[in-house]
């Protein structure tokens, strides 16, 4: 079929030394160590993504100049006729609320981001560039998956440790200026428990229950040529659907809601105005590593993503 | 050592034949330029060279297999792959930050410097920046890795000559040194002509002519026949004529010099020219006229 002359063979008429690798293929040259790929993929992340940040700190800053406001309206309690800190202040200034708005910034930017991070880089051809350089699929979309799994929940977690305090500085400073005697204001607080509280609810729910949810929008952003949203619910309201009118049943919707509620070793969510939240205990920690639906999800959420990084050696610009 | 080696490369989309059976064999140290009209599958080829789609067909880059391990070849091999693919979001400092975070190769001092020579501001975003200067960024980025197989895919699309010009000057003066090796596409042949120390002409997802510039020099001449000759001059069968402004152009493959100089004016084609010649030829139905070239590598299957 192909004939000696078929071959294009481009001899140099004196060939020319090669220094770099002394005439041969030469061992293959090493590269950066996978930490320090995932930690560069990961600040191109936020370089690109500032919203990521951006936004969780004007949700604090909003809730902290409401809550300013407030503390300065909650009346002192008067205590055997001295100036007293209210039974229930934490509740009255809004301690709670502060922490639930933080934790629905995260979700809300967690589920745009994952649709966007693989669709975005494709949709405007720099997924060209990132693909010139030596660093691989499964690492960019681990790097990915790393922002709403480890990144935004430490944010978050972050961010309500610092709102907090800032809420008890401001109470203190307000509870002095009227006579009276702070302390019990952190007695009442009981900040530790609260924020570990909040922590294990971070990281246990919303980063490692949610995780496959993560990596599914992840899946599809690295998939869908347009509208990651509508292939992202779509096929999921479908599927919802034939299965309560053809089965008759609604176990899928269950085991969603499930792994959303944080399986069924998730800590009760406390009503509003039950602060403080109650704090985790090591039984609660072995119950929850114990749970076969978090090890299920875990495994779902890792097939999605090594899915997702075949599909980006697949994708070109769309 | 070869840098590219293909053997029956090809590539399908769907119904759509791109790359019909690829050999190649190209050595370090080479500037090759791939010269085909659009959708020839010259991008095709690079994007399977550089591990962007799988492909059918043997192909070896630095020894590697591009689609199996594209992130291992990446550490050898730098491209542009079109004149505008910088992220319009990213800063310069971030790409700077970037890539000599990620490439165990790229030296920033020299990158750094690059840019100083330009009006480019370390603290800009891609998007405010003309066409020129992100070109020129792009440029600064790759010419500071130490890779052994550069890739540009109409590098300079879109750019003014004096951008055009420069960009071919910076790659000839500051990168290229004998040892490293260039594949280029681009529309503007005659550009890149005293760059190239190779060319290769593509069409239908196939290899017309491959020829290295030394022997595209010896063997091919343009001859300005004079009218009385012109009967003598087409029994030496020309590959093609052509009759700018009334006078008679023939281009002649593998006759001697001395009897082409008692027709008329001889002189050496350009690459374009020659293109024509061959690719307007073959896509007239003219294939013929590639008869009597050892070196034309179209696999007749």
């Amino acid at each position: 079929m192909i004939n000696s002359d078929s071959t294009a063979t481009l001899d140099p008429r004196e060939p020319p030394s090669d220094s770099h690798a002394g005439g041969s293929p030469g061992p293959a040259r090493r590269g950066q160590s996978p930490t320090r790929l995932i930690y560069w993929s990961v600040r191109r992340e936020l370089w690109e993504h500032r919203w990521l940040y951006i936004v969780p700190l004007i949700v604090a800053a909003v809730f902290l100049a409401g809550v300013a406001f407030r503390i300065t309206r909650v009346p002192l309690a008067r205590v055997a006729g001295v100036p007293a800190v209210p039974a229930h202040w934490t509740d009255e200034v809004g301690f709670d609320y502060v922490s639930f708005a933080l934790m629905l910034a995260y979700v809300v930017l967690a589920v745009i981001y994952c649709l966007e991070a693989l669709h975005g880089e494709r949709r405007a051809r720099g997924i060209l560039f990132w693909k010139s350089l030596p660093v691989s699929d499964l690492v960019t979309v681990l790097a990915k998956a790393s922002v709403p799994i480890v990144i935004l929940p430490l944010l978050t977690f972050a961010l309500i440790v610092l709102a907090h305090g800032l809420m008890l500085l401001i109470g203190c400073a307000v509870i002095m200026g009227q006579g009276a005697n702070p302390s019990g204001l952190w007695l009442q607080a009981s900040a530790p428990s609260m924020w570990l509280a909040a922590l294990y609810h971070l990281i246990t729910v919303h980063a490692l229950y949610w995780a496959p949810f993560y990596a599914w929008l992840l899946l599809v952003s690295a998939w869908a040529r347009r509208a990651p949203f509508l292939w992202a619910t779509v096929p999921v309201i479908v599927v919802l659907v034939i299965e309560r009118l053809v089965l008759r049943t609604s176990a899928f919707a269950n085991v969603l809601l499930s792994q959303l509620g944080g399986g069924p070793q998730a800590l009760p969510f406390p009503p509003p105005h039950e602060m403080p939240m109650q704090a985790p205990t090591l039984a609660n920690l072995e119950a929850f590593l114990a749970s076969p639906s978090l090890w299920i999800g875990f495994a779902i959420a890792a097939a999605l993503l090594l899915a997702a990084a075949r599909l980006r050696r697949h994708q070109g610009p769309v | 050592m070869t840098v590219i080696e293909a053997h029956g490369l090809r590539k399908r989309f769907g119904a759509t034949v791109a790359l019909d059976g690829i050999d190649l064999n190209l050595p370090a140290g080479r500037i090759l330029g791939l010269i085909g009209p659009n959708g020839a599958g010259k991008s095709t080829a690079l994007n399977a060279i550089l591990g962007l789609i799988p492909h059918e067909g043997e192909l070896r880059v630095l020894g590697h297999d591009p689609w199996a391990s594209r992130d291992q070849l990446m550490r050898d091999v730098s491209f542009i792959a079109d004149a505008a693919v910088l992220p319009r979001w990213l800063r310069v400092s971030q790409a700077l930050d970037y890539v000599a975070g990620v490439h165990p190769r790229f030296d920033r001092a020299k990158a750094e410097g690059m840019l100083t020579r330009t009006s480019i501001r370390r603290e800009s975003r891609v998007r405010e920046l003309s066409k020129g200067m992100v070109a020129q960024l792009h440029l600064a980025l790759v010419m500071a890795i130490d890779a052994r197989l550069l890739v540009l895919d109409e590098p300079t699309l879109g750019l003014d000559i004096l951008y055009r010009k420069q960009f071919y000057d910076a790659l000839l003066t500051d990168y290229f040194d004998g040892n490293r090796t260039i594949v280029v596409t681009t529309h503007q042949v005659e550009e890149i002509q005293n760059v190239l120390t190779d060319f290769m002409f593509i069409h239908r997802g196939r290899i017309v002519l491959g020829c290295s510039m030394e022997e595209f020099e010896t063997r091919y001449a343009e001859v300005t026949v004079h009218p009385e000759r012109l009967d003598a001059a087409r029994e030496l069968r020309p590959m093609h004529e052509r009759q700018p402004f009334g006078r008679s152009v023939l281009l002649f493959d593998r006759v001697d010099r001395q009897q082409l100089a008692q027709l008329g004016e001889v002189r050496t084609p350009g690459i374009a020219d020659l293109f024509v010649a061959v690719i307007g030829g073959s896509a007239g139905g003219g294939g013929a006229q590639m008869n009597g070239s050892p070196k034309t590598t179209g696999n007749r299957t």
